[in-house]
């Protein structure tokens, strides 16, 4: 069996800089990602980033998808596998793979779980029409192969996903009809809702879909408001033309694998449902596995690599590649306050505090 | 800073996206400045974690930040001449350079544009404002293209002064397709 010090199960913005890190400590590291590329949904993002230098902010998304890319197949501490789905973690340390030609077996002395997080599905009548796309679709038809959707479109989220796919649907020469927020007020970032206002699109805060129009494709959409008990108020339905339906209404962690390998869950609705407990080193109830990036919590991508830098030296640490580590980790841990403290960061300082409370549930 | 950090976006710019008036004042450059000459105008509402512009800034005149959630602030307005540095550099296009000096009746504004076709020096285009209605014609004077194309190409237009504080985008005709 193939062994390696320290395993990452994803190769999105989180897995890459836990690698990086863990590699730059001298560990021995193997990336598994099952997709065919590096970069996770970095690829596909072509605005520019927030956060400070240091997390490059001013940056596009696909440029750093393609510098982190870089170094970590310039590293010979790294094995890359892509294609590769990992099926199962077996309490000896052991990760069950499916490869491209083969199922094998990996020993890691550390697994650190960077898997991502799912698009939500929005609940309203026809939505299984032809035309209804969550937004990371829309994304890799535009961004990666260069297909439009569709012609004239409605957004339902004005979260930064909902907000940011708009322009670069517009970008891709799109009409976006009008985007739809049913909470009263817009929750990503004011300055990519004023792009998209001042290229024509409006923003109807606290409306949703109540149903797709169209019986082999969407052809439209009835909206309607909702009241301040977000219940939908009979008589204000209108009808708006488009032939696509791009719903960007949240993620959930995707954390199946921690689940399976026993890790201590907890519901914690400000990062996005189940969550891996996990404390300041990222390292989960399980002594061996470690957890980052929106599998931990769904944040911007920015924390998203600071927090995978984190589990990447705290993991490597725990293996005795400790040279220089805590004036890193102190750094990294420096970053990432710096990161949550402002207001937009209040959710996720009240969902890690909600954590470590254990959170709802089990 | 203190006040900059009290400072929040009006309930209707977080319920629109459109900055109100109350909002706009905030970032309005005096009149005296302006009738200086050229600056940057932050149209930064909210405190998220972006520090950019005043990293960009060559001349000391955005205010280095303290903590990254700082809104950017102009304490030195007199630094600025308008070189938008910031304006490419800003991730959330939110900055634009005014300069009511360019000629007798008409205003200079230098704004980021992420569209295609760019336009072309001397180019009538549809002057928008920040609800992307046409509110009238702007002529291009200028379009800086980044020699990298990930970086952000920037439009000078002018319009009529007393659209200066209206436009804040342009429509290309025959426009589609991401810079």
């Amino acid at each position: 069996m193939r062994s390696v010090e320290i395993a990452v199960v994803g190769a999105g913005p989180a897995g890459l800089s836990a690698a990086l890190s863990a590699a730059g400590q001298g560990a021995s590291v193997a990336i598994v990602e099952r997709d065919e590329h590096l970069g996770g949904q970095l690829i596909k993002q072509t605005h520019k980033f927030f956060g400070s230098s240091r997390q490059e902010a001013g940056t596009r998304g696909m440029v750093i998808a393609g510098r982190l890319s870089e170094a970590v197949r310039g590293n010979a501490g790294i094995d890359v596998r892509l294609g590769s789905t990992v099926l199962g973690y077996y309490s000896d340390r052991v990760l069950y793979l499916e490869e491209p030609d083969r199922l094998s077996k990996l020993k890691a002395e550390r697994t650190i779980f960077a898997t991502g997080a799912a698009e939500r599905m929005l609940t309203f009548g026809n939505n299984d029409r032809p035309g209804v796309y969550g937004a990371g679709a829309v994304q890799t038809l535009m961004n990666v192969h260069g297909v439009r959707p569709g012609r004239r479109v409605l957004m339902v989220g004005a979260g930064n996903i909902g907000l940011i796919v708009s322009y670069q649907l517009m970008q891709a020469g799109e009409e976006v009809a009008a985007i739809v927020e049913a909470a009263p007020r817009i929750g990503g970032y004011l300055v990519h809702a004023a792009k998209v206002r001042r290229a024509g699109v409006p923003i109807r805060t606290g409306y949703t879909v109540k149903e797709a129009v169209g019986e082999e494709s969407v052809e439209g959409a009835v909206i309607w408001r909702l009241d301040e008990k977000w219940r939908p108020v009979p008589g204000t339905e209108e009808r708006i033309d488009c032939d696509v339906i791009c719903l960007a209404t949240g993620l959930s962690p995707l954390t199946e694998l921690m689940w399976q390998a026993g890790c201590r869950m907890a519901f914690v609705p400000e990062l996005g449902g189940h969550v891996p407990w996990h404390d300041d080193d990222l390292r989960t109830s399980v002594e061996d596995i470690y957890v980052a990036g929106d599998a931990s919590g769904v944040e911007e991508a920015s924390a998203a690599m600071v927090g995978g830098r984190i589990a990447g030296l705290a993991a490597a640490r725990s293996l005795g590649h400790s040279e220089g580590v805590e004036e890193r980790l102190a750094e990294a841990r420096r970053e990432l306050a710096a990161l949550r403290a402002g207001p937009t960061g209040e959710k996720i300082r009240r969902g890690l505090e909600r954590l470590q409370q254990g959170g709802e549930g089990r | 800073m203190s006040a900059e950090k009290e400072r929040r976006p009006s309930d209707s710019l977080l319920r629109t996206g459109l900055p109100a008036a109350e909002d706009l004042a905030v970032v309005r450059p005096s009149d005296e400045r302006l009738a200086r000459g050229a600056l940057a105008v932050l149209e930064c509402f909210q405190r998220i974690p972006c520090d950019p512009c005043a990293s960009s800034c060559r001349r000391g005149a955005i205010a280095p930040f303290a903590d990254i959630n700082d809104l950017p602030s102009m304490l030195e307005a007199d630094k600025c001449n308008g070189c938008a540095l910031c304006v490419a550099r800003c991730p959330g296009l939110a900055i634009f350079v005014i300069d009511l000096n360019h000629s007798p009746e008409e205003a200079l504004i230098k704004l980021a544009y992420e569209f295609l076709p760019l336009p072309e020096k001397d180019q009538v285009v549809a002057a928008l404002d920040r609800e992307g209605r046409e509110v009238g014609r702007a002529r291009v004077i200028r379009v800086q293209r980044p020699r990298d194309k990930a970086e952000t190409p920037v439009v000078w237009i002018s319009v009529p002064k007393d659209l200066a504080w209206t436009v804040r985008n342009i429509r290309v005709e025959g426009n589609h397709g991401a810079q």
